[in-house]
Parts: C-alpha cells; sequence; structure tokens
C-alpha cells in the first residue's frame, strides 16, 4: 500500500451491510482544540487527500499557512505532565490494536509505551474514520501515526533546542528525555510541552522508521491494558451505568421479515415505572430493572404478519439465481486467454461444485448499547467497528444531524466483522427519546442470532484442466454470492474465466472475518488437490509448479517444512492436507493432520479430530510476534468452527438453531495443536493480519479427510452430522 | 406473584443485601443491583461459562443460577480474586501468557481454573480441557489458556 491510498480503499462487494455510509468534514477552529485538550502542544496529520488537495491549490508547498486541513486522519497531543494522547478513530474489538498502535508511535516518538494513551472510536474527539474492518489499520493507520510521531519527535527536539539555546542537531530525543551530545544538558517531555498553547499541522515529506530500526515495534510488548480484563475491572458497554439508567427490551417479531398488524400496549403500560413505543415496526419497552422490562415486553399483546420464506433445503439453489436476473458477466477480472483452448490441452479435466452455508458471528459479548440524551444531544456508547458509521445511522433513523451524535466505543468483546450496523444503537436511542432517560440495552443471544446477519452462504463452481506433467491449463470459477475476496488466484495459469455473481440472499447477510476468501480458498484449495489426484501427484510438488510467487512459495516451504510433509505416510482413518493463499497483504500456507475417531458400536457417529496444524504466516514486517501468534492460533481455532460444524439451520422466517445449546461452537476439545511459523520480512512494509490467517484451515482439513478416507467433501461444515 | 423479599449474599467475603424476587439470576444480581460487572453475560443458559463464579468451592454458572440459592453462601467472583492488590497467579498467569483477546471471556476462564485448581492442584492436560470444556472463547485463544493454567499450576507449586 502507498501512503495515498489511505482514503483511496475500495470495499468489497460483498460487505452488504455498508452499502450507505455517511461522508462528513470536520469544521475546524484551533481554539476548539486547545477547549477539547487543554494545554499543551496537539499534532494534527492531514489525510493524504487533504494533503493532494492541498498540493493542487499551493504549488509553491507552504503547506496549509494558517488555514488548518479539513480532513485529519489522526492527532496526537501532549500535556502539560508530558503524558501522550494519540487519538484515532480506530476501535479495539480483541485484535490488539490498541497495543500495536500504540508501540508505533512509541516507537517514532521515542516515549516509553506507559506514557502512551490511545483515544479510541469517540467520535467527539477522534478523526472521522470509515471503521476498523479489512485488516487496514496495521497497513494505514499505524504509518500515519508514525508520521505524526516522527514529524512532532523532531518539532519537539525543535522546541526544547529553543529552550536551552543550543542548537537542535545537539539534541536527540531518548526515552521521553531531550538530552545534548554529552548529556550535561536534559529536558524532560513535559518541561517542553508545560505552558504552551500549540496546534501543529504535520508536514508532507516525513521519513519513519524502517522495521529494522525499530526497537518497540517488533517486539512482543504485552497487551496494554491487560491488568484490566484479568481483573474484570474494564467496563464493556455492556458493563456500563448511568444515573437514573433504565433497561430496554425489544419485542421481536414472530418471523424474519414479519411485519406489525397491532399491537395492544395497555397491559406493559400499566406495570409501574414502564415506558412502552410502538413506531412502525418497532415495539420496544424500557424498565427501571431488567426483570421488569422482559416482563413489559411480554405483556405486549402483538400481531404479526408473516410471509412464506425459503428454508436451507432450497438454498443453493436458489444462489445459483443470480440477483440482476441472470445474462451478463458477473464481477471479476477479464479473463484470460480461452477456457476452451485451456481444455483442448489438458491432459485430465475437471469440473466441481463446493457450497458454504451460513454461519454466524457469535461473538460473545451481544450487541449492546448505553443511550443517553442531554436535551438535544444524543450520547450513545455501543460496540460496533464502525462508530462514525453508526453515528450516521442513528442520524437517519432519528432526524437528527450528525452534530448532535456522539458515539463512544468502550473496548469491545468482539466482533469479527459483525458489528458493522447500529441497530441495537438505534433502539436504545430510541427509547431513551421516549422515557426521557438513559437507556442500556443489551442483545440476548437470541437476539444475536436471528437480527443481526451472516457470513454469506454460497455456491462456487470450478472447471479446470491440467496436464499430466502437472501444468495447469484451465481455471474457470464462478462464486455465487459469498463473495470475491481472496477470489483471484497466485498460479500461473494461462487461461482464466474468474467471476463473482451477487444473488438474493434469503437471510440477512454481511461481512465475516476475512468475507469470502474463506469460501473462495476452500473451493480453490480442494480443487488443486483434486487436480493433484488426477494426475498422481503430490499437492504439494503441482503447487510449487505451478506457483512463481516467492512469498507464496516461502509460507509453502516454511509450512511444510515445520510439518514435516511427505515424512509421514497416511495410514487408514489418519490423514494430512494442505493449502495456500493470499489475501489482503498477507501470504499463508497450513498443514493439517486429522484423525477419524470411530465410534466402535455406531458407525454414524464418527467423528473428524483435527489433530496437528501448522501455518506458516507472512504480512511484511511483524509489529508483534507474540500479538500476530495468538491472532493466528485464534483464527484456526474460530475457523474450527466453520471447517466441521457450524452453520444455520432455518426454515421459513424462523432460525431453527439460534442458541448456544444448538449451535455448536469450536471449543477446548476441539482445537488442535497449532504450531505458528512467523516468515518476518523486515524489508516489507506491515499488513493487517486480523483475517487472513483463517482461510486456510477449512481446505486443509477437507484435503486431509480425503487423504485418509478417499472421501471427497465439497461442502462447508464438511461434517456437521460427523463421517461415516 | 411472589412478593420480592430481601436476599443476603456474602461475596467476596463481604455482605450484601438485595430486594429481588428470588428467581431473578445471580448474574443480574451481581451486575444490575451491585454493579459487579466483571461477571458477563454470553448465552443466558449456562453454556459459554462467561458468567462462572465460584459458590462454597463449587463452579457455578450465574446466569442459570436463582439468587435464593446463592443466599447465605460464599460467593467468589473475578472481583474477588486479587488479594491485597496482588494478583491472583491465575490473573498473572493469563497476561503472561497473552491467554486472551477480546477478554470478554476471559473472567470465567480463569474463575473456572479456579475452581479446577482447587480440586486439582496438578491437574494433566487432558484433565485441563475435559474440565474447560464449557467454557467458550470466540476469539479460540484456547491453547494459550491451557498455556496459562500450566504456568499457574507451576507457580502455585513452586510458592509451596
Amino acid at each position: 500500500m502507498t501512503e495515498d491510498q489511505d482514503d483511496l480503499i475500495s470495499i468489497e462487494p460483498e460487505r452488504y451491510e455498508l452499502l450507505a455510509g455517511p461522508g462528513y468534514n470536520f469544521n475546524l477552529d484551533r481554539r476548539d482544540f486547545i477547549k477539547t485538550f487543554g494545554l499543551g502542544i496537539l499534532f494534527i496529520v492531514p489525510t493524504a487527500r487533504a494533503r493532494s488537495q492541498q498540493r493542487d491549490q499551493d504549488e509553491s508547498g507552504r503547506g496549509f499557512g494558517n488555514n488548518l486541513p479539513q480532513e485529519i486522519s489522526a492527532w496526537i497531543h501532549i500535556d502539560e505532565a508530558g503524558k501522550v494522547t494519540v487519538l484515532t478513530g480506530k476501535v479495539e474489538f480483541g485484535q490488539n490494536v490498541r497495543t500495536s498502535l500504540t508501540q508505533a508511535v512509541a516507537d517514532e516518538l521515542h516515549v516509553p509505551v506507559s506514557s502512551i494513551q490511545l483515544v479510541m472510536g469517540d467520535t467527539d474527539v477522534v478523526p472521522f474514520d470509515m471503521g476498523t474492518f479489512g485488516s487496514r489499520t496495521t497497513p494505514i493507520m499505524a504509518p500515519q501515526l508514525r508520521r505524526a510521531a516522527a514529524a512532532a519527535r523532531e518539532m519537539l527536539i525543535g522546541m526544547a533546542a529553543e529552550q536551552l539555546q543550543l542548537p537542535s542537531n545537539d539534541l536527540r530525543l531518548v526515552d521521553a528525555h531531550f538530552v545534548n551530545h554529552d548529556k550535561s544538558k536534559t529536558l524532560t517531555l513535559a518541561e517542553v510541552a508545560r505552558g504552551r498553547k500549540l496546534v501543529k499541522v504535520i508536514p508532507e515529506n516525513i521519513s519513519i522508521t524502517p522495521p529494522a530500526n525499530w526497537t518497540i515495534a517488533g517486539t512482543s510488548v504485552t497487551k496494554v491494558d491487560a491488568v484490566d480484563f484479568v481483573t474484570g475491572r474494564h467496563r464493556y458497554t455492556s458493563d456500563l451505568k448511568r444515573d437514573g439508567m433504565l433497561y430496554g427490551k425489544i419485542v421481536r417479531p414472530a418471523t424474519l421479515n414479519a411485519v406489525l398488524r397491532s399491537a395492544n400496549t395497555k397491559p406493559a403500560e400499566a406495570i409501574p415505572g414502564v415506558k412502552v413505543v410502538v413506531d412502525g415496526n418497532f415495539i420496544g419497552v424500557a424498565a427501571p430493572d431488567p426483570q421488569t422490562a422482559i416482563k413489559a415486553a411480554n405483556a405486549v399483546v402483538v400481531d404479526w404478519q408473516s410471509t412464506t420464506q425459503p428454508s436451507n433445503a432450497e438454498l443453493f439453489e436458489l444462489l445459483r439465481k443470480p440477483a440482476n436476473g441472470g445474462g451478463g458477466r458477473g464481477r471479476g477480472s477479464r479473463p484470460q486467454g480461452s477456457i476452451s483452448d485451456g481444455l483442448a490441452v489438458a491432459d485430465k479435466k475437471l469440473e466441481s461444485t463446493y457450497t458454504v452455508e451460513y454461519i454466524a458471528h457469535a461473538p460473545l459479548e451481544p450487541r449492546a448499547a448505553v443511550a443517553e440524551w442531554t436535551g438535544d444531544k444524543l450520547t450513545v456508547w455501543t460496540g460496533t467497528q464502525r462508530p462514525f458509521g453508526v453515528r450516521g445511522e442513528l442520524a437517519e433513523a432519528l432526524h437528527i444531524p450528525e452534530d448532535k451524535i456522539r458515539v463512544i466505543v468502550p473496548d469491545t468483546g468482539s466482533g469479527y466483522g459483525g458489528k458493522h450496523t447500529g441497530e441495537c444503537a438505534i433502539e436504545a436511542a430510541r427509547l431513551a427519546r421516549a422515557a426521557g432517560k438513559p437507556v442500556k440495552l443489551v442483545w440476548t443471544r437470541a437476539e444475536e442470532f436471528n437480527w443481526a446477519y451472516f457470513r454469506p452462504a454460497g455456491v462456487i463452481d470450478v472447471k479446470s484442466g491440467v496436464k499430466a506433467d502437472g501444468t495447469i491449463t484451465a481455471w474457470e470459477f464462478h462464486n455465487y454470492n459469498s463473495g470475491s475476496a481472496g477470489i483471484q488466484i497466485k498460479y500461473d495459469i494461462p487461461n482464466t474465466d474468474i467471476q463473482f455473481h451477487q444473488s438474493n440472499s434469503p437471510l440477512r447477510q454481511g461481512s465475516y472475518r476475512g468475507l469470502a476468501a474463506t469460501a473462495n480458498h476452500f473451493a480453490r484449495e480442494c480443487h488443486i488437490d483434486e487436480l493433484a489426484n488426477a494426475v498422481k501427484m503430490n499437492p504439494l510438488e503441482l503447487r510449487l509448479k505451478n506457483i512463481k510467487d516467492q512469498r507464496l512459495r516461502a509460507v509453502l516451504e516454511a509450512a511444510t517444512k515445520a510439518f514435516g510433509w511427505g515424512k509421514t505416510k497416511a495410514v487408514n482413518d489418519r490423514g494430512f492436507g494442505l493449502s495456500c493463499g493470499f489475501e489482503k497483504g498477507s501470504y499463508v500456507a497450513t498443514c493439517a493432520e486429522i484423525a477419524i475417531e470411530r465410534d466402535a458400536k455406531n458407525r454414524k457417529n464418527s467423528q473428524v479430530r483435527i489433530v496437528r496444524v501448522v501455518e506458516a504466516f507472512e504480512c511484511g514486517a511483524v509489529v508483534n510476534p507474540l500479538h500476530l501468534k495468538n491472532q493466528i492460533e485464534g483464527a484456526i481455532a474460530q475457523a474450527v468452527g466453520g471447517a466441521l460444524f457450524e452453520a444455520i439451520q432455518f426454515e421459513n422466517g424462523k432460525i431453527l438453531n439460534g442458541r448456544f445449546a444448538d449451535y455448536r461452537l469450536p471449543r477446548f476439545g476441539d482445537t488442535p495443536m497449532i504450531e505458528v511459523v512467523l516468515v518476518d520480512r523486515k524489508d516489507l512494509p506491515s499488513e493487517g493480519a486480523g483475517e487472513t490467517p483463517i482461510v486456510g484451515l477449512a481446505p486443509a482439513v477437507g484435503n486431509a479427510i480425503f487423504n485418509a478416507t478417499g472421501l471427497r467433501l465439497r461442502s462447508l461444515p464438511l461434517t456437521p452430522k460427523g463421517i461415516r | 406473584m411472589p412478593m420480592p423479599k430481601v436476599t443476603e449474599l456474602t461475596i467476596n467475603g463481604r455482605r450484601a443485601s438485595v430486594n429481588v424476587e428470588p428467581d431473578v439470576p445471580l448474574l443480574s444480581v451481581l451486575r444490575d443491583y451491585l454493579d459487579l460487572t466483571g461477571t458477563k453475560y454470553g448465552c443466558g443458559e449456562g453454556r459459554c461459562g462467561a458468567c462462572s463464579v465460584i459458590i462454597d468451592g463449587q463452579l457455578t454458572r450465574s446466569c442459570v443460577t436463582p439468587v435464593a440459592k446463592a443466599a447465605d453462601k460464599n460467593i467468589t467472583t473475578i472481583e474477588g480474586l486479587a488479594k491485597d492488590r496482588k494478583l491472583h497467579p491465575l490473573q498473572e498467569a493469563f497476561i503472561k501468557a497473552d491467554a486472551m483477546q477480546c477478554a470478554f471471556c476471559t473472567s470465567g476462564m480463569i474463575m473456572a481454573a479456579s475452581a479446577l485448581l482447587n480440586r486439582n492442584a496438578r491437574p494433566t492436560r487432558e484433565e485441563i480441557v475435559s474440565f474447560m470444556n464449557r467454557n467458550v472463547c470466540r476469539c479460540g485463544v484456547y491453547q494459550r489458556i491451557v498455556e496459562a493454567i500450566q504456568i499457574a499450576v507451576d507457580t502455585g507449586s513452586a510458592e509451596k
């Protein structure tokens, strides 16, 4: 990524929930900054777009002069005590960006991690940000903060030099102290910031420290507020309490997409302290305690009009019907060569279809919001990956201007792409407005399953040809509905046609960790295995024969070496599988060993157990080896669910398994021994790593099952009912 | 309808009384009435372990435990684990092993692990996996949680 791409990002078509997003420009005033931050020095970082607009307007390159830039990507404040506050619109959901961004600033500003505090996801004080998704925090936000910190460091050295009456090239900033060459003169950060009232715009052309010279980044810094989490002190949204706060409860429709025909709210309103709101299709209550809220919601007598809706049985047939009525090409790159020519020269031709079911994010903290009105100003605390997006949704739903709304995102109990939208925030705000008191709304687990959105289901058709020597000659790939992420290939195939077709999904769907890269890697990497089998070639050998990309080869070689690929032969009911891939700037290779655990009494109860997984991962320069390993291990453990057993069952507008008793999640006992091999490329910029490590497991396991049993499974989940 | 009545509780060594219906879940009493929010709601049906507390030495799912059942018993929550501002060995071990991501499950994991170590000071890896299997970490940090418990086992026995 180049630095100017920070506001020119593309959004994958399968981020269905993001179709409308609010645009926003700050009106900035230096006095507002002083009011917000108090005394000290504030450094502000214009966005790439603001910088390039400024370049266009000002050929002389004087920068912003007396005008502040309209669009800001981040800012850093140093207060009179020398404490550093970094403000960013990114949010912390367990991916540990609070730590990694702190490391970036500490590294560049030359101050200890402990003197830095990150303010994240508070729309009144942080700069606009589209949201925390797409693995973009590390490649885009971290370099921006580094530029800000590097420029701040140089400006601060200049100020300290002036104060000490020394030439600035005689001063260095070391561990929050300014020192001259013989250490005879020193100043602290606090001594330089004291009494100042400065706003400085970070100039262009700031060079940042290359990874090879990092001192704090690149090391395994402990999660910055780990103590708050292990003691239970951290307050997630669902833990907040406001004076006079009521508890909300929504009366949900009997089926998905049902329409409200009538509601009798009188019995609920008769309960002391209860406020009932009916507005369009929305019915909710607010009460002084959670038990009364449940009682009141149950007391509302509602008549819902339901419609006939599809069920699992028809799902894949439905998804094959394109949303646009069919006919035209799907989305995708231009076809290369000719599929029919490629098939004509092939010794073996294959055609296979792969399917993936809807799965649920099931973040352990369900959606939650606390809404509080002060006059016409609304403050909402909520766990969302898009604080500004949710502010826009609130403005639209409540018909109030965005500048009357503040969204604050406490560090949240995970999301995995499932918390992009603001329905819970809107519901809490609507109830709070009616009640005239703050309202907390925490979705139940059942609500989370029924009224959020799912990872898209999909159907993938692959047609291919291969020569007897393992050269792949044709690759035709159609993904219906699940998405286009990870659909492009790193195999060097002369004839390709790769398309994504949008369909009408029967269930509400949206982003999920890695998006469709999991589905596309599953289909592709299983199919590559089928080709290897067709020409009786080792799957590793066939891959290496068709891949020139050195980074992909490097992870393949690293993973297979650590795994001992080819050293152990498959025996009855024990097998080995392999996959590799590329997505969001990162490279991954996964090896899996599986065992079939036979039930002696009932063969139908036999289960696949994933025994061991080795994954090699390369995302450029590693920022925090400890947290990167943790992300990769976690992604693999989470991927076990989608690979083996997770699937949403639905029928005629009802989710049939929308609770933890019915929807199986991966647990301790399902988790294989995981070994992670990090390929650290200090010569390359760092890429995000929260998503891509999840894509390799399912195909590696599918291929291992084939290796063990000769059974080729082409549907995710692979063995929801065990294996015969 | 049963009349609300006062329930006397002992939580982390302190007395507390609440005036709620006897069938109100202990989890709600802790969180909504006593502001002890370290114990979490994850599923409401005892399937994820985020709400784990210890009552008279027994690991308990507070989301499916009526408050009346906890009356006059000793309840330990995550807030009561650190003693004299010193972290419990399990809390230290979870930090050392980086055994968390979003950390929403962490309180429940630590309470469950503490119940395990109270009954079995030196569990094997298999015993840890089997005992902890009722607790869910959706971020998938399982391998590190097992490692953290093993670290706590080792520090615990080193202290003795």
